[in-house]
């Protein structure tokens, strides 16, 4: 076995070239199918937290947000668009049967903040009532959110008990949320007098930006909650029927669009997966059989020497196996590397929720992506180790 | 250690004339014995190494027997067969016969490798030195000439110390002085204990030879 070992190895080093061929191609294969999982369970997390992150099985919103809201605009560019309603309409869906929690929420124009080089959406909502926000506060914050405290989103870097400062105006951080993967990570939240000051302060600085918006009367928007054995879909009907000027959408209508998206985008990558590798397999495998058609008379002389068949066929496994190794180690680690460093740029590329598997669903997706890659460059070579073991050596010396 | 012959044939197919049979070797009863040199000649294409190969383990016969020793070569399978070539047989095979990805020295050691043993480097030194190659030792094949490729081939013969050597014409593309060191070096061997049998068209040989047989088409005959 040392032997074996040993020759393979000089085996490799004496043709680099060859050797660095098939190692490209199993990096190759590794590279896709760890780069190409790790997209699709992100891919795949981003759904799944945005399907929890809305948390409210209907939203309501005034009649205009119909043309002018649209959640993908929302979470994909921060931008949810500004509407307004009155604020009496929070209890009015509170009082419809089968509802079990409301809450109010209050979308602002984005405004620069000293933290930030991109503009910052600005949300109030009501700390008391919430039920979408504060379940996802990373580290549990026991305290309350009073006036002038922020919540904000997970891609604002700031730590907890910092100040953000707004029109001039300071806001103490005292929690972030969990990353959603989509524009909502670059939020704020504040309570309805935190959202009061900030307008005053926008006002003294002359700023025209949220003129007549008066937060102890208007809401943008309405999360419902409606009891389990209650059909949202009901509700969300009588709410279009019985309350004027209101239109509500069942949360999950309204991110089917990215469901949609996502299960596109999976697609492609498990299509580029499936191509990439049945066009490295089928190199692989014409390689390693020409390969060895030229190392005939080196496997004939290594029977000679006394080299049983199983032997041969051991020394070109183990050939393949180190290769397939190497190969698969470095396509992985590419991979890591692109994957990893760039999470923002892909979500930004592709425009869907992108959110990084957990680091033990990421190790096991590299020890399966390292197995499968050995594995099927193993296979590659064993029509060719088969073939070897069962050359005519009397034949091939004849050849001289 | 004795190899014997009985009866060894080896038909090829060939579909020409009226059989599809091309018989190389007929039925050969051949003994070599230890501490003798035979040498074996005749025409290209007359089986002279289709008879090696059967000899050595490496080419099934058609009919017939290789003993060797006691033990029935092709009734052993295929491990054990190996092993038993690589103990006791060290073959000089015809033409090149260089591991390209190994040093001349490697490439000399490798019968007492393979099976996981270890050199003796004086030994080994000493053998180098006899073929003329000692200080091409950690040169790669691709760089000797031929006859040095030869020679190289002939160390890793002699080198796993197997009581017999069959060499293919091991001075083909020798110059005269090599030949006869070769040559020298083979009958040595023979005297001290081994078996040597010797396929060369070289006439030189045969002043060399306890015993010189002469293949034609296929039938061994004793000179
Ligand atoms: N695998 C094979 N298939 C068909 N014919 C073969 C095969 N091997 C050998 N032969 C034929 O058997 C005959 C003997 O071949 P062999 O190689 O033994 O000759 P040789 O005496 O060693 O010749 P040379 O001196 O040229 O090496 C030749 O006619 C050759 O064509
Ligand atoms: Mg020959």
């Amino acid at each position: 076995m040392r032997f074996t070992l040993s020759l393979c190895r000089k085996n490799l080093i004496g043709r680099p070239a060859r050797a660095c061929a098939m190692l490209l191609l199993t990096a190759f294969l590794s590279f896709s199918i760890f780069g190409g999982s790790v997209a699709i369970l992100s891919l795949r997390n981003g759904l799944e937290g945005l399907e929890s992150r809305l948390g409210a099985d209907v939203i309501a919103m005034p009649y205009e947000a119909k043309t002018k809201f649209d959640l993908n605009t929302a979470l994909l560019q921060g931008n949810p668009g500004y509407f307004y309603m009155n604020r009496s309409y929070l209890d009015q869906i509170a009082g419809i049967e089968g509802v079990e929690k409301v809450s109010a929420q209050l979308y602002l124009a984005s405004a620069s903040a000293s933290c930030c080089s991109y503009a910052v959406q600005i949300i109030g909502f009501e700390p008391d009532t919430d039920f979408t926000i504060q379940p996802w506060i990373r580290e549990s914050y026991s305290g309350t959110i009073g006036e002038g405290d922020i919540v904000i989103g997970a891609n604002i870097s700031m730590p907890v008990s910092r100040t953000l400062t707004f029109f001039g105006m300071d806001c103490t951080v005292v929690a972030q949320l969990e990353s959603t993967g989509t524009a909502l990570d670059n939020a704020v939240y504040g309570n309805i007098d935190t959202i009061k000051r900030l307008i005053a302060a926008s006002e003294e600085r002359g700023l025209n930006l949220f003129s007549n918006i008066n937060p102890d009367t208007v809401i943008s928007s309405v999360l419902v909650k409606v009891y389990d054995d209650y059909d949202a879909e009901a509700v969300k009907d009588y709410i279009n029927v019985h309350v004027r000027h209101v239109v509500a959408t069942q949360s999950k209508n309204m991110i089917a669009g990215v469901a949609d998206g996502l299960s596109g985008a999976s697609r492609i990558v498990i299509a580029l997966i499936a191509a990439i590798w049945a066009l490295c397999l089928c190199i692989m495998m014409i390689a390693n059989t020409l390969l060895m058609n030229e190392r005939r008379r080196e496997f004939a002389i290594l029977r000679v020497a006394g080299a049983s068949r199983c032997r041969l066929g051991g020394l070109v496994m183990a050939e393949s196996a180190l290769i397939d190794l190497i190969g698969s180690v470095l396509g992985v680690a590419l991979g890591a590397l692109i994957v990893f460093p760039f999470t923002g740029a892909i979500r930004h590329g592709i425009g869907l929720p992108y959110v990084l598997p957990a680091y033990g669903t990421v190790a096991m997706l590299v020890v399966a992506s390292l197995l499968l890659t050995v594995l099927a460059g193993s296979l590659t070579s064993a029509i060719a180790a088969v073939r070897i073991s069962r050359l005519d050596t009397g034949v091939i010396l004849r050849e001289g | 250690m004795q190899l014997v012959a009985e009866a060894l044939r080896k038909d090829f197919f060939r579909s020409s004339g009226e059989s599809n049979f091309f018989t190389a070797v007929h039925e050969v009863n051949f003994t070599l014995e230890e501490g003798s040199l035979v040498e074996i000649c005749g025409r290209s294409g007359s089986g002279k190494t289709t008879l090696l190969n059967m000899l050595s383990g490496l080419l099934t016969p058609t009919s017939g027997r290789v003993l060797l020793g006691n033990d029935d070569l092709y009734a052993m399978n295929d491990k054990a067969r190996s092993r038993a070539r690589n103990r006791s047989i060290g073959v000089i095979p015809q033409g090149q016969s260089a591991l390209h990805s190994l040093t001349v020295w490697e490439n000399v050691v490798l019968p007492i490798e393979l099976y996981g043993k270890r050199a003796d480097g004086a030994r080994i030194d000493m053998l180098l030195e006899r073929v003329g190659i000692a200080h091409l030792a950690n040169v790669r094949p691709s760089e000797l000439s031929g006859g040095e490729m030869r020679r190289m081939a002939i160390a890793r013969a002699l080198a796993g110390d197997a009581p017999i050597i069959m060499a293919d014409e091991p001075t083909g593309d020798l110059d005269d002085e090599n030949t006869e060191i070769v040559l020298t070096l083979l009958r040595e061997i023979a005297h001290a204990g081994r078996a040597v049998l010797l396929v060369t068209h070289e006439a030189e040989a045969a002043k060399y030879a306890d015993a010189v047989y002469r293949m034609n088409a296929g039938v061994l005959e004793r000179q």
